[in-house]
């Protein structure tokens, strides 16, 4: 065990640093700001969820803001009609947005990308309107309303032994989030490295060559949709909690867009990327918004219009950007810095041969 | 009977704007094998510099030529500075890059002309005439007069010009097109252009209905999407079939089935597109692709 540890490669350094400062994030800012970074969390799951679709299975969905919605309502009915404990509705949004992501990648096998694009999109701008029409059920326009959650007591006693304040209901869901969170990129990353991972990524390559290889077109792709619902509806689910009530309006199609400048921005197919997105994606418009109005020199009228259009257009600007300059986003940026620097570190005598040292592992 | 040859019209009028915005999203797709997603906010921008057009004076015959003039110009302008770099890329980064683009003209017209919804002027009244015993407005009939003449427009262009030919050509077979010296780059350039003024005339036609705001073609291109992919999506008849066909559907939808009402006309348009996706994914007039191994 120790040996184990002791020959960790770096980047299992770096994990376990960003998991601790996760964890002591909440005993340092304020309720408030914690409740904001549960919702950045949040994202980052649904986007994790987006990013096994699209980064490694190759499909893409337009449309999975009506996967969060569906988690979300799933988890908000459980409670308020049936009186469940939140966290026991948690894995079951889960589970049923999966089992219906998955029945949804049936149909989807036969959509070339456009026409499947097409179709999420269409599912997305329709959502909420699908949303009101069972109004005795999901509550129509106004929606349900969900208790704030309680910390249990031993949440409770561990939180005042460390900062010596009472923990509230944000700090509560902040936990239950990061602890979701862990479990599905750990899960996440579990499943990119091995059989169903592989598989995915031979599938987006080359569906042919995958196929003369053995590998179940159908149902690997099936599987990547159904996964990838099951992370949006965790993901909804938390959200409702966060939030503490859900509305047709809580999941409109900007919500879609917004989940997927998140993966475009923290690069696809990659593991801390989504993280990464998720919390650009959800800072971003409100960091936007909130150093407008401070600026004395803009008139008020223009910092209302601003406060309104403003994230529509950084984030139009930044999708367009990333897509041109570098498709693989944050993630794809630091990688190719780093090997440049590793490159230039290195000795001469390597660089005028005029090409890379193959890499010891793949040989 | 009276009431449904009525709908039967009205939901012509519709699909008439469905119509214009369908061709110019299939203008794109045989151009460049994409679905251009900022379609509607492109015409939605338009339409807003024919309302400042109009709003400063102008004449609207004269206004409206010129709004698509400009959209034409502006379509070819988006081509060269934000399509052409991404030009060969795989499809998924094609599709990122348009709705980037949608987001941020949505955002740029809010940020110009505010949130506030418009009232924009038509030049047919609102009066109606007795048509085979249904009563239609002028409105209505001034919507698919135009409408029709933009679609010939368009299909005499393509068809019945040597320009149109060679887009075609570019289109199709672009490696043969620049061996005859035809600059496909430019051709492309010029299907955009296309495409963002036929989208215009479907954004003028709708603002007088819906009011003018900048989500006002959100709902359209759902519609259009409908309409193209039932239309077999590479053919601009198709678009133009579909378009009708999706106008009067909705449109009766909305009237006879209480479930539908008015609220969920879009999920009618949803259910066409899964309908014909997996039932007939050539729609009515594609060709059936056929994929070499």
């Amino acid at each position: 065990m120790l040996q184990r540890i002791r020959y960790a490669p770096p980047r299992y350094w770096l994990v376990v640093v960003a998991i601790v400062l996760f964890i002591g994030l909440p005993t340092v800012i304020s309720s408030f700001q914690t409740s904001e970074w549960s919702q950045a969390i949040i994202l980052a799951i649904a986007i994790m969820g987006l990013n096994i679709l699209v980064g490694y299975s190759g499909q893409l969905s337009l449309g999975h803001g009506a996967f969060m919605a569906l988690g979300a309502y799933t988890s908000a009915i459980l409670v308020h009609r049936y009186k469940m404990d939140f966290l026991v509705t948690i894995p079951i949004a889960g589970l049923i947005t999966g089992i219906i992501g998955f029945l949804f990648g049936v149909p989807a096998l036969r959509l070339s990308p456009l026409y499947l694009a097409l179709a999420t999109f269409a599912l997305a701008v329709v959502t909420p309107s699908l949303i009101k029409r069972p109004a005795e059920l999901t509550g129509g326009v106004q929606g349900i309303s969900l208790p704030p959650a309680v910390p249990p007591q031993f949440a409770k006693d561990a939180f005042a032994a460390v900062t010596g304040a009472p923990m509230t209901s944000d700090q509560w869901i902040y936990y239950v989030t990061l602890a979701c969170a862990f479990i599905l990129f750990w899960l996440a990353w579990n499943l990119v490295r091995h059989r169903a991972g592989r598989a995915m990524r031979a599938i987006r390559d080359g569906e042919v060559a995958a196929a003369a290889s053995g590998v179940n077109i159908a149902g690997y792709k099936t599987l990547a949709f159904g996964i990838s619902a099951l992370y949006a509806g965790v993901a909804g689910s938390l959200f409702g909690l966060a939030v503490g009530f859900v509305s047709p309006d809580t999941f409109p199609v900007a919500l879609s867009i917004q989940l997927l400048v998140g993966a475009v921005i923290g690069g696809l197919a990659s593991i801390p990327g989504p993280l990464i997105g998720g919390i650009f994606a959800y800072f971003l418009p409100i960091e936007s918004n909130q150093w407008v109005p401070t600026q004395t020199w803009i008139p008020s009228q223009i910092a209302a219009t601003v406060e309104k259009a403003g994230p529509a257009v950084t984030y139009g600007v930044i999708l367009i950007l990333i897509m041109i300059f570098s498709p693989n986003g944050i993630v794809g940026l630091v990688a190719t810095a780093y090997t440049r620097l590793r490159r230039r570190l290195r000795g001469a005598g390597e660089r005028e041969s005029g090409q890379a040292p193959p890499d010891p592992q793949t040989v | 009977m009276q009431e449904f040859l009525q709908q039967v019209i009205s939901g012509i009028a519709t699909g008439g704007i469905f119509a214009s915005l369908a061709l110019a999203l299939v203008l794109i797709y045989n151009a460049m094998g994409l679905v251009n997603f900022a379609q509607g906010e492109m015409a939605m921008l338009a339409t807003f510099v024919a309302f400042t057009l109009i709003d400063h004076g102008m004449n609207y015959w004269i206004a409206l030529p010129v709004t698509l003039v400009i959209a034409f110009a502006g379509g070819i302008a988006i081509q060269r500075i934000v399509i052409r770099p991404v030009e060969h890329a795989p499809i998924l980064t094609l599709v990122i890059v348009t709705l980037g683009l949608a987001t941020l003209v949505n955002g740029l017209a809010g940020f110009i002309f505010g949130y506030v919804p418009r009232s924009f002027p038509s030049p047919f009244s609102v009066q109606t005439v007795n048509l085979l015993g249904a009563y239609v407005s002028y409105r209505d009939l001034g919507v698919i007069g135009v409408s029709a003449v933009v679609l010939l427009a368009i299909y005499l262009l393509l068809q019945r010009t040597t320009l149109g030919l060679t887009l075609r050509a570019a289109a199709h077979h672009p490696e043969a097109s620049r061996l005859l010296g035809v600059h496909v780059s430019w051709m492309l350039a010029l299907g955009w252009g296309l495409a963002s003024a036929a989208g215009a005339v479907s954004g003028i036609m709708a603002a007088p209905i819906l009011l003018l705001e900048p989500n006002m073609m959100q709902t359209i291109i759902i519609y259009a999407f409908a309409a193209a992919v039932l239309g077999g999506i590479e053919s601009p008849l198709g678009a133009v079939v579909g378009g009708v066909i999706v106008g009067v559907t909705v449109n009766l939808a909305g009237t006879y089935l209480p479930f539908v009402g008015g609220d969920l006309q879009l999920a009618v348009a949803l259910a066409i597109i899964v309908a014909v996706l997996v039932l007939k994914p050539n729609g009515l007039f594609g060709r059936p692709s056929v994929r070499r191994v």
